[in-house]
């Protein structure tokens, strides 16, 4: 087996109550060349993993949200090449895990080898492509495996108990839970944690070998405490692009995130005292 | 009567269990469907071995769609070329006008037998949505249209129909506003009701096992076109014409006669302003393989594996994908794809209107184009037959544009 890498020291090193928060962000969005600032904000604001999306033009598994901040990057030329550049910048000043996901074709048309060798010399850590569930592409798994890239599966509320069961064979870092039956996007609150608790259950059985993160549709602190009781952790993407869209290109719109990153990670009393020190 | 030359295929043992039709096909979907997939796959392999479903897709077939189609000899148009005699498979008779309706009569039995009461599908030219729009109506199932905006505005006539059949239609404002646009946002809601809801594909194209359903439902085409080339003609035809879009007619068409070898077949696809323009949607002639909405097909795409967008003065070609198993029948060779432009195919509605007194859909009238480059290595005892895959009253606002400019 290949030596431990950033994602299964992450989860090994955290305290037992402690919530890891996965933050999506897609390259680019909302300007490319704010990209590395952006996520030095996000890091310092309490995000632990970073997921870096990799823009598609036609993005079949994602909300309105996604697809916007897709649209954005893409309009700016994003493609990835520029995304490991960004990577590359970010492995500079930070030893945070990232996670490429996206959808396959731009993967397949930049050449299956190609894309990952760039992204182990880039030092990513993961990979997710939501179009490609496991044992649908054997040599995406292996090339996994040859690069010591985590690749990382979701599972979802209509997951049969023994799909979960391969799916946690197949994956490496953490199991990405879809905590709703849907596209990804924030939802109403009461929407997600309603549903979600007897779900979470099954996949704590099921999923045994790896970390699970929960996410889809999570949008504030409190969501985020209620579906991530009985998991190592949360993912939120739409919530972060929607926020910073609220905000962008306002005056500190970069350090705003961070502040939303924060009360999203500890909630508002936290964020008042770092505020008022 | 004895059919010479059956060779054994290769063909009719695909696609394998996985999907693929060689390497393209697959189940390129989010984890959520996959369920929802396997569920299909396990119904409609039932409903294909149960005599009860057949005979029931049947004779819907027979008293509501009105089939057998005619095979139709067009006297004047082979008169035109002076070759080989032409035909015409005439789905353009078919309740609704098209071919659509065959696959939506099966698809909407499948729904029925799964226990789902909310039906979605997409549509480009709206053929398909009038047609899904259609079934729901008669058998009286709430049903959802994605369609895109600017294909709304070019096919009016169809968007009125769907909702007076009672379907709520939903404009798609995404990307290019076409039909990839509205599969897109119909997945999406599959994805969000994957419990309660069927999604009908119209074309060949999708994930496993759709492109293989759609083909199953649509072969009712070759098959009677072989019963009726044997009566008609005392034989197979030498070549069979079909457009491609995401290719649910010509499949349809094609598949009941790979087998046989000496048969010619074409696949043609819209050229738009020209192939080496950007604006075209000849995936197989133009594009590179790719995976989009599920499966591994031709994809027109940029270099860096976006989408692109296709272009088609007909709304039903205007796909950037291809059903996979075309793809597979072009690396094979055993079809013939080829490609003709907005211009060609405008003339090819004239053609036929004032030959035949047939007005074709704008797709229809890709394949009947491109007889101007066939029919001139053709024998004059030699027979061709093109699917005739629609009619072309939904299309007369675009034609009567083009009329005046010309």
């Amino acid at each position: 087996m290949s030596k431990k890498g950033r994602i299964q020291r992450l989860f090994e090193n955290k305290a037992s109550h402690e919530k890891v928060m996965s933050l999506f962000l897609t390259a680019g969005y909302p300007d490319p060349s704010e990209t590395v600032a952006l996520v030095s904000e996000l890091e310092a604001s309490g995000a632990d993993i970073l997921e870096l999306g990799m823009p598609f033009s036609d993005p079949l598994a994602d909300g309105p949200t996604i697809q916007y901040a897709s649209k954005v990057a893409l309009d700016q030329g994003v493609n990835l090449d520029s995304i490991f550049d960004m990577i590359m910048e970010i492995r500079k000043s930070s030893q945070i895990p990232i996670v490429l996901m996206g959808y396959i074709n731009p993967v397949l048309k930049y050449g299956l080898d190609a894309f990952f060798y760039k992204a182990k010399a880039s030092d990513a850590d993961g990979i997710i492509l939501p179009d490609v569930p496991p044992g649908e592409f054997p040599e995406i798994e292996d090339l996994c495996q040859k690069h010591g890239i985590d690749p990382i599966h979701l599972v979802a509320p209509n997951t049969s108990d023994r799909r979960m069961q391969e799916i946690d064979r197949a994956s490496r870092g953490f199991v990405y839970c879809v905590s709703v039956t849907g596209v990804t996007g924030a939802r109403d609150g009461g929407e997600v944690s309603r549903s979600v608790s007897g779900f979470i259950q099954r996949v704590r059985k099921n999923v045994t070998r790896n970390p699970v993160l929960v996410g889809f549709g999570i949008r504030s602190h409190a969501d985020a405490m209620a579906v991530s009781n009985e998991t190592e952790g949360f993912i939120v993407g739409s919530a972060l692009i929607d926020y910073i869209r609220s905000i962008y290109p306002g005056p500190d719109w970069i350090r705003k995130t961070g502040d939303f990153v924060r009360e999203l990670k500890y909630g508002s009393q936290i964020r008042e005292e770092s505020r008022h020190p | 009567m004895e059919i010479k030359n059956k060779i054994e295929s290769r063909f009719e043992s695909l696609p394998d269990n996985r999907g693929f039709y060689g390497k393209f096909g697959g189940r390129y979907v989010p984890e959520i469907l996959i369920p929802a997939l396997d569920n299909l796959a396990r119904a409609f392999f039932a409903a294909r071995k149960d005599p009860a479903f057949q005979q029931q897709f049947t004779s819907l077939l027979h008293e509501y769609v009105g089939r057998e189609t005619p095979l139709t000899y067009a006297g004047r148009l082979s008169e035109h070329f002076g070759k080989a005699r032409i035909y015409l498979k005439r789905e353009d008779l078919c309740h609704t006008g098209a071919h659509k309706i065959n696959n939506a009569i099966g698809q909407v039995l499948l729904a029925r037998r799964m226990g789902k009461t909310r039906i979605i599908a997409e549509t480009g030219a709206g053929q398909h949505g009038v047609a899904t729009a259609t079934v729901c109506a008669y058998f009286g199932l709430k049903c959802i249209i994605y369609m895109g905006a600017e294909d709304i505005v070019r096919q009016k006539l169809n968007v009125d129909r769907m909702r007076l059949l009672g379907a709520e239609v939903r404009p798609v404002e995404s990307g290019a506003k076409t039909l990839s646009n509205a599969i897109n946002e119909a997945i999406r809601d599959w994805v969000s009701n994957v419990e309660d809801t069927f999604y009908i594909i119209g074309s060949a194209v999708g994930p496993h096992p759709y492109p293989l359903m759609v083909r199953e439902f649509q072969s009712v085409i070759g098959k009677e076109t072989i019963d009726q080339s044997l009566e008609q003609e005392g034989r197979l035809p030498d070549y069979v014409l079909a457009c491609v879009g995401g290719g649910s007619n010509a499949i349809g068409m094609f598949h009941p006669l790979l087998s046989y070898e000496n048969v010619r077949l074409y696949g043609i696809e819209a050229a738009g302003e020209g192939v080496q323009t950007p604006r075209h949607a000849a995936t197989l002639s133009g594009g590179l393989p790719g995976i989009l909405h599920g499966s591994l097909s031709y994809l027109l795409q940029t270099q860096y594996g976006q989408i692109a967008e296709a272009h088609s003065v007909s709304a039903g070609l205007d796909y950037p994908g291809v059903g996979p198993e075309h793809s597979f029948l072009r690396d094979s060779g055993r079809v013939t794809y080829a490609a003709v432009t907005d211009g060609d195919a405008l003339d090819g509605v004239r053609m036929l209107s004032s030959k035949e007194g047939i007005i074709p859909a704008l797709e229809t009238a890709h394949a009947i184009a491109y007889l101007n480059t066939m029919m001139p290595g053709t024998k004059s005892d030699e027979f061709v037959v093109i699917n005739c895959s629609g009619r072309g009253d939904k299309d007369m606002e675009t034609i009567s544009k083009y009329m005046k400019r010309t």
